[in-house]
């Protein structure tokens, strides 16, 4: 035992710190949620076993059923806007900007600049911006003579959702461009090279040599987007509330996770369905396991070694 | 054929040549880059304009320069919002919770990449199963956790969610940095009678500075900004971070713009400034922490 420890003791001091941090702070609670689902619970006080049972009334039982599949399905439009967004705009303008034009670390700055930007004042300021009758893009659609297109964005059905995920893709979208322009920049000047001497046009080059060697990387930031879209909280939180008005249009897991967990300052719901919540949060986290698992698979097996 | 005659033949193998060569085309993707540009930097402009008005000049004028550029509402905001105390709480926060990140990552790091032992594997596999998971969906266990040790209300909890949070993407990241030091260094620093402490500490700590700023740069964005964990943990005014203050200070006066657009500005600063001092370094830590990670 001894010579172990003179042999091996110093591993136990490098390891012991971190071990302890990330898995009483962050291992602990995420399984522990699993735990948590499988019970009934009184406020935050924990009843009897009660197997599956939370599962159950989240899929079946209004009203937890309808807010459970419309918040998924919120989710999900989130999810493929975003996707779509980031591959086709942001892609192109990484292509664009990668070239290293005059203004490149101006330009790549600027779509990057609102990332650095809280949740809190993004929401915030759109809220004021989106205003219909003194916010600024309601004037300046005055202003152009297209008065008629002016709504109340955020305050209707038909509208606020996509109003929300485009503010949220305003905010997210220059994080894709650096990771993609990166990408292109790895991507040895020679293969270009020699596409040009071949005679291959922009397009070709694109979709021949840029877009297979950006799969590894257009995977992952997927991956990512689909990570961060299934969490999304504070932009609905802050825009349309906790219930995700109007009427839970903008409800989202997280939101509808939030009010059954922690109750609804402005609904009055019944706080502390802490079983319920814990099986939504546990429905989360299999969808997200399983799509990062299903990513990750994809962008090792498209990896390419340059 | 052109190309031939205006002297530049090697122009077509010369990435990047082919645009300056077509002056209409470039013109269009300048147009377009600016339009872009204007669209992610518009709204935060008139953000700071905005900011520099009075609420009705804001209503009348929303576009232009301000009247007067005042600055009643960055005045108004840090006295009416306690400011200054939100900051204190955020710079606190932030800062202890990347200190005790990089003391409790970098050995981590360190001992899986140089070391071989028997639990390796599995240790491995315990943090890799964390890289992908939000710990937001452990948060009734965590807030439960919190509440038994006492902790809520007490920034202690924000710092060590963000540092477990934090830790299975450093340890990855870190462990890919430490991987390149040569064996070379750890053998002389051996012979030279260092403990493996003291190699660690003198000899490879040093050498992974670029490690250990990508990793501060990856996890500060998210921390900062964070209203997640205030928001459950955080009750008592004296400890909100800037983003759960202003969003209570926002909530109750929201009708006042000129307020709000200057303690929207103040809430932002701190971040930007950073990030435009130094956007260079914030832009390749991203990168770096996005494609390692």
């Amino acid at each position: 035992m001894r010579s172990w420890y003179r042999r091996h003791g110093h591993l136990i001091w490098f390891l012991l710190p971190g071990v302890l941090l990330y898995g009483i702070f962050m291992a602990y609670p995420l399984v522990s949620s699993l735990g948590y689902s499988l019970f009934e619970w009184n406020g935050f006080v924990r009843g009897s076993f009660s197997g599956l049972q939370n599962f159950i009334t989240v899929l079946t039982q209004w009203p937890y059923n309808e807010r459970f599949w419309s918040a998924l399905f919120h989710n999900a439009q989130f999810f493929v806007v975003t996707f779509i967004i980031q591959t086709t705009l942001g892609l192109f303008l990484a292509v664009i900007l990668a070239r290293r034009l005059r203004g490149f670390a101006f330009f790549q700055a600027a779509f990057f600049l609102p990332y650095t930007l809280s949740m809190v004042v993004v929401g915030f300021l759109w809220l004021l911006l989106l205003n219909p009758r003194w916010g600024a893009v309601a004037q300046g659609l005055q202003f152009a003579g297209l008065g008629d297109l002016v709504q109340p964005w955020l305050g209707q059905r038909s509208t606020a959702l996509i109003t929300v995920i485009l503010v949220n893709a305003w905010r997210w979208l220059g994080f894709p461009i650096l990771v993609f322009i990166a990408a292109i920049q790895a991507i040895p000047r020679e293969y270009r090279e020699a596409a040009v001497v071949d005679g291959a046009g922009e397009w070709g080059i694109f979709r021949r040599i840029t877009l297979p060697l950006l799969a590894p990387s257009i995977a992952m930031v997927t991956i990512l987007t689909f990570i961060w879209d299934f969490n999304a909280f504070e932009l609905v939180f802050v825009m349309q509330g906790p219930s995700g008005s109007p009427n839970y249009a903008t409800d989202l897991l997280a939101t509808f996770f939030y009010r059954t967990a922690f109750g609804d300052p402005t609904t009055g719901g019944e706080p502390g369905q802490v079983g319920i919540a814990s099986a939504i949060a546990v429905l989360m986290l299999i969808i997200i396991g399983f799509a990062s698992i299903f990513g990750v698979r994809y962008s090792q097996s498209s990896q390419v070694e340059y | 054929m052109a190309r031939t005659l205006s002297g530049r033949p090697q122009s077509r193998v010369q990435p990047g040549r082919s645009l300056r060569s077509k002056p209409l085309r470039r013109v269009l993707v300048y147009l377009l880059l600016a339009l872009f540009a204007a669209i992610f930097l518009y709204p935060v402009v008139i953000m700071f304009l905005a900011a520099f008005k009075t609420t009705p000049e804001i209503f009348s004028n929303p576009f232009g320069l301000p009247e007067s550029w005042s600055l009643d509402g960055f005045r108004e905001a840090w006295r009416r919002a306690s400011f200054g105390l939100y900051l204190r709480n955020s710079i606190l926060v932030t800062g202890l919770s990347v200190l005790l990140l990089l003391v409790c990552a970098t050995p981590v790091a360190y001992a899986l990449a140089r070391y071989r032992f028997a639990l390796k594997p599995l240790l491995f596999i315990f943090f890799l199963a964390g890289i992908m998971v939000p710990i937001r969906l452990g948060i009734l266990p965590l807030y439960i956790l919190m509440r038994d040790l006492g902790l809520l209300n007490n920034p202690l909890s924000l710092i060590l969610t963000y540092a477990a949070s934090g830790m299975p993407m450093s340890v990855f990241l870190l462990a890919t940095f430490f991987r390149q030091l040569p064996s070379e260094l750890e053998d002389a620093a051996r012979i030279d009678g260092c403990t493996e402490g003291q190699i660690f500490r003198r000899v490879m700590l040093p050498l992974v500075r670029p490690g250990i700023a990508t990793v501060v740069i990856v996890n500060i964005v998210p921390w900062w900004n964070d209203f997640f964990f205030p928001l459950l943990f955080i009750q008592d005014d004296r400890w909100k971070t800037v983003p759960l203050g202003m969003q209570m200070f926002f909530g109750q006066h929201l009708t006042n713009w000129s307020l709000v657009f200057g303690g929207m500005v103040l809430a932002s600063l701190p971040l930007l400034i950073v990030y435009l001092l130094m956007s260079r370094q914030f832009i390749a830590g991203l990168t770096a922490g996005a494609v390692k990670g």
